[in-house]
C-alpha cells in the first residue's frame, strides 16, 4: 500500500498504458460485433459459421496469440499492436455470439407492434430490437473488459507494458510490496471500469429503470 | 514464416519430446497444474453454488464474489505467492484456483437457480425432501451448466498455467517465456502452438461431456453447447434461462414509448 502511495505518478502512467491496451479492443470489438451480429442474425448458415469461428478464436490462449499474431499480420513480435489486435478478436468473438441471441429474445408482440406503427425492417432493427439487446451487450462488455485488463497484466511476462510490469519488476527485485501495489491497482482499475460500463448501460436504457420502478 | 518452420521442425522432431525437459514432460506438468487447480476450484465452488442456488439465499454474494475474483490479476497472485511461500506447487495452485472459481461458481449457481420452479414444486409435492430435490432433480437438470462452468474454468486455467514458468516452474510456458528471454522466437512459438493445441483438445473433449450431460432427450434436439463465459454473462445480465425474457419487463418495453 505504501509503495502505491509513494509511486502514484508511475502508477498513473502505467494505468494509462494498461487502459489503452485493454479498452481500445473493447471499443473496436463492439464496433465490429454489433453490425456483424445483426447481419448474420437472420441467416442460419452464416450465423452457425460465425458462432463456430468465434468459439475457436475464444479457445486460443491470449498469451499464445500475442506471440503467434506477428506471423499472420505484418507487425513485429512484442509490438503493442499485437495485443490490441488479439484482444479485439476476443471481444468480437464474445459479443458476436451474444448479439443474435439478444435479438432472438425480443418478444414477438414487440416486433409486431413496431411493424404495426410503421417501422421499416431496418428502422425496427436500429430503433427497437438493438436497443432492447443493450442489457445483454452490457453484461458481455463487463466480462470482456475485466478479462482484458487481467490478460494485459499477464502479458507483462513477455514484455508487454502496463501495470503488470510491477509484478515482473517486483518479483525480480524480491519486493512483495510492489507486487501487492500492482494487485491493488489492477483490482481497483477493473472494478472502476466494471462499474462505469454498468452505469453507461443503465444510462442508455432508461425504460428498464422506469419499468422496474413501476413494478 | 521462418519462425513457423523452425517451430514446426522442433515440434516434429522426436528427440525434443523425451527427457525431463522434453515436450512430453512439459505437457504433463502443464496438465498437472491445470488438473490440481481445476479440482480445487470445483471443490470450493460447486458446494457453495449448490447451497446458494438451492436456498436462493446469498445470490448477491455469488454475483459480487464472481466479479471481484475475476478482477484479481492471476500473475500478481502467483508471483506474490512465490515470494511469500517459496517455489513449489502451492503458488500456481492458489493463483489458478482463484481463476477457476468464478466460472464454476457462476455455472453451478445459475444451473441450480434456473431449474424451472414448476419442476421443483412438482418434486416437493411428490414428497421429496429438500436434499432429494437437490440431488435428484436440481443437480441433473443443472448438469449442463455446471459442466459448462467446468469447461470455462479448465480453458482459462490451461491458458494461464503458462505463467507458472515465469516463477521458475515447469509447464509449456517454459518454451514461451524462455524463448522470449533468450530471443529465440521460434521456441516461444513452440510454446504458444502447444498451449493452443492443448486448449483446443481439452475444450473439444469437455464440449462433448457437456453435450452428453443434457438430461432427457434434450441432447438430440438441442443446439450444440455454447462455450465460454456465457454463464457468467448470463449471471451478469441477471437473466434467467438461456436468453433474457423481455416479456417480464412489463408493458410495451419499447424505446421511443418513453
Amino acid at each position: 500500500m505504501q509503495y502505491l502511495l509513494n509511486h502514484l505518478d508511475g502508477a498513473w502512467a502505467l494505468t494509462l498504458i494498461h487502459v489503452r491496451l485493454s479498452l481500445i479492443p473493447v471499443l473496436l470489438g463492439l464496433l465490429i460485433a454489433v453490425p456483424m451480429g445483426a447481419l448474420v442474425w437472420r441467416h442460419t448458415a452464416l450465423r452457425r459459421l460465425t458462432t463456430l469461428a468465434a468459439s475457436i478464436i475464444f479457445t486460443i490462449p491470449s498469451l499464445a496469440l500475442f506471440v503467434v499474431l506477428p506471423l499472420i499480420i505484418p507487425t513485429r513480435i512484442l509490438d503493442e499492436t499485437n495485443v490490441i489486435v488479439a484482444l479485439t478478436l476476443y471481444t468480437t468473438a464474445l459479443l458476436v455470439r451474444a448479439v443474435p441471441e439478444a435479438l432472438d429474445a425480443v418478444p414477438g408482440h414487440v416486433r409486431d407492434a413496431a411493424a404495426a406503427v410503421g417501422y421499416t425492417r431496418i428502422g425496427q432493427l436500429l430503433k427497437v430490437e438493438l436497443p432492447l439487446s443493450i442489457p445483454v451487450l452490457t453484461a458481455g462488455l463487463r466480462v470482456v473488459a475485466v478479462t482484458n485488463i487481467s490478460m494485459v497484466a499477464v502479458g507483462s511476462v513477455i514484455g508487454i507494458g502496463g501495470l503488470g510490469t510491477w509484478f515482473t519488476e517486483g518479483y525480480q527485485a524480491d519486493k512483495s510490496d510492489q507486487i501487492i501495489a500492482g494487485i491493488i491497482a489492477i483490482f481497483v482499475l477493473a472494478v472502476i471500469i466494471d462499474v462505469l460500463i454498468l452505469a453507461a448501460g443503465r444510462l442508455v436504457t432508461p425504460w428498464a429503470r422506469k419499468t422496474k420502478a413501476a413494478a | 514464416m521462418n519462425f513457423l518452420q523452425q517451430a514446426l521442425a522442433y515440434i516434429f522432431s522426436a528427440e525434443n519430446w523425451s527427457g525431463k525437459a522434453g515436450l512430453g514432460a512439459r505437457i504433463l506438468e502443464h496438465l498437472q497444474y491445470t488438473g490440481i487447480a481445476v479440482a480445487v476450484s470445483a471443490l470450493i465452488a460447486i458446494p457453495i453454488g449448490l447451497v446458494i442456488g438451492h436456498t436462493g439465499r446469498g445470490s448477491f454474494l455469488v454475483v459480487t464474489s464472481v466479479n471481484a475474483l475475476r478482477a484479481l490479476p492471476t500473475l500478481g497472485i502467483l508471483l506474490l505467492g512465490v515470494l511469500l511461500w517459496g517455489l513449489g506447487l502451492l503458488p500456481p495452485t492458489v493463483a489458478l484456483t482463484l481463476l477457476g472459481v468464478p466460472p464454476l461458481l457462476a455455472g453451478t449457481y445459475a444451473g441450480i437457480a434456473n431449474v424451472d420452479p414448476k419442476v421443483t414444486d412438482a418434486a416437493r409435492s411428490m414428497g421429496m425432501s429438500g436434499r432429494q430435490v437437490l440431488t435428484k432433480v436440481e443437480v441433473p437438470n443443472a448438469m449442463p451448466l455446471i459442466l459448462g462452468g467446468l469447461r470455462t474454468a479448465t480453458l482459462q486455467v490451461v491458458a494461464t498455467a503458462t505463467v507458472a514458468a515465469y516463477a521458475s516452474l515447469g509447464g509449456l510456458g517454459r518454451y514461451l517465456i524462455d524463448g522470449i528471454k533468450v530471443r529465440q522466437f521460434y521456441l516461444a512459438l513452440v510454446g504458444a502452438l502447444m498451449v493452443t493445441v492443448l486448449a483446443l483438445l481439452l475444450d473439444g473433449l469437455l464440449a462433448m461431456v457437456v453435450w452428453a450431460s443434457i438430461p432427457g432427450t434434450g441432447r438430440l434436439r438441442g443446439r450444440l453447447p455454447q462455450p465460454l463465459l456465457d454463464d457468467e454473462v448470463r449471471l451478469d445480465a441477471g437473466a434467467r434461462g438461456r436468453t433474457p425474457d423481455y416479456s417480464r419487463a412489463g408493458p410495451s418495453p419499447t424505446v421511443e414509448g418513453w
